[in-house]
């Protein structure tokens, strides 16, 4: 895939499309990390980790061990358990990937939540150009947004008092109702049993190990033997479920 | 250097094989096709997990706050109409902030 043929590609391009109005909910989320971010990593500090590390769940939680006085250990420690997902995640996107190691590897770093579950397309297949399409404004967007809230969160006042922390989760609702959860049996078994092995766990577990543990629900969809075509029913496959969750106008 | 940069270069780098580990343990070969439907499975477990820990866990307990209205607010939302992303973020957010503005 070299640049200007992932450039052209219709599958990216509808990605970009498709990511703008997600990017624009991401910036929401954005300004609250930079707001809490801030005082603990300083202006600089809360960009640059946007910037260069673009994992959200990652970037709260590590702030969170530094700002209630833990050390760098115990806040890397956490950052790379709530990143520990991006493994399961990336061995099943990895028979998408096209090119040398060395290229899906890059390819690989514009995984992140939203877009790699929107890029799914049954039958455990991942449409690559469309993921990388979307992750494009988000990335943008995750930038700026940590830049505002690191400049204006003065401004904003308490991120709890204005509702930021449920933004985080409601992104992340609307992404899970575009998927099968709800439609299909097992789609809605699996994200029942993950929610409850995430919630058991939340008390006795450090932060991020909730979340690994609760893949093990996807163990619920596996199969004797593949069907011959994705039995999901749905007659268009290449129909984006983000770009069914797009503000109209 | 100071505790917060070390953070972030040691975060930025793991980030960045983490993400890599993916296609670097495939390496190319294809997965038993059994594992089709767990991967179309994984998407909606790992979403609920990010969800429930995200609003219900904090510093090793389970809190409930106003935020889960808000974010059931979103849903009823999104069940109304499933594009209003942007809608029902706002109202998770509003929802919140007003039953934290009653008290």
């Amino acid at each position: 895939m070299r640049l200007r043929a992932l450039t052209d590609h219709p599958s990216f391009r509808r990605g970009l499309r498709d990511g703008v109005p997600v990017a624009i909910a991401g910036v929401a989320v954005a300004v609250s990390f930079g707001v809490l971010a801030r005082p603990v990593l300083g202006t600089a500090g809360a960009i640059v980790m946007s910037a260069i590390v673009f994992a959200g769940s990652a970037q709260f939680g590590s702030v969170a061990v530094l700002a209630a006085g833990g050390g760098p250990l115990a806040a890397i420690a956490a950052g790379i358990l709530l990143n520990l997902r991006y493994v399961p995640m990336g061995v099943a996107l990895a028979p998408s990937l096209r090119g040398g190691l060395g290229l899906q590897a890059i390819k690989a770093q514009a995984m992140v939540d939203y877009s790699w579950a929107a890029a799914m397309r049954g039958g455990g297949r991942f449409d690559v150009r469309y993921m990388v399409g979307l992750t494009v404004p988000m990335y943008i967007g995750w930038i700026s947004g940590t830049a505002a809230g690191a400049f204006a969160g003065e401004l904003l006042g308490d991120p709890e008092a204005i509702g930021l922390d449920a933004v985080f989760p409601a992104f992340f609702l609307a992404l899970l109702m575009g998927t099968d959860a709800g439609r299909t049996l097992k789609a809605t078994l699996a994200a029942g049993a993950a929610g409850l092995i995430a919630l058991a766990l939340i008390p006795v577990a450090p932060p991020g190990v909730p979340i690994i543990a609760a893949c093990i629900a996807a163990l619920i969809g596996f199969e004797r033997r593949r069907p011959e075509r994705p039995t999901d029913g749905r007659l268009d496959e290449v129909e984006a479920p983000a770009a069914a969750i797009r503000e109209p106008g | 250097m100071s505790a917060g940069w070390i953070t972030i270069l040691a975060l930025a780098l793991t980030t960045v094989l983490v993400r890599a580990s993916g296609p670097l343990l495939v390496r190319g070969r294809p997965l038993p096709p059994q594992l089709a439907g767990v991967i179309d499975m994984l998407g909606p477990a790992v979403l609920t997990a990010l969800i429930v820990v995200e609003l219900l866990g904090g510093d090793g307990r389970i809190v409930v706050s106003a935020a889960l209205a808000g974010v059931l607010a979103a849903g009823v939302v999104l069940l109304w109409r499933r594009n209003a992303l942007l809608t029902a973020i706002v109202v998770a957010a509003a929802v919140t902030a007003g039953l934290r503005a009653l008290g």
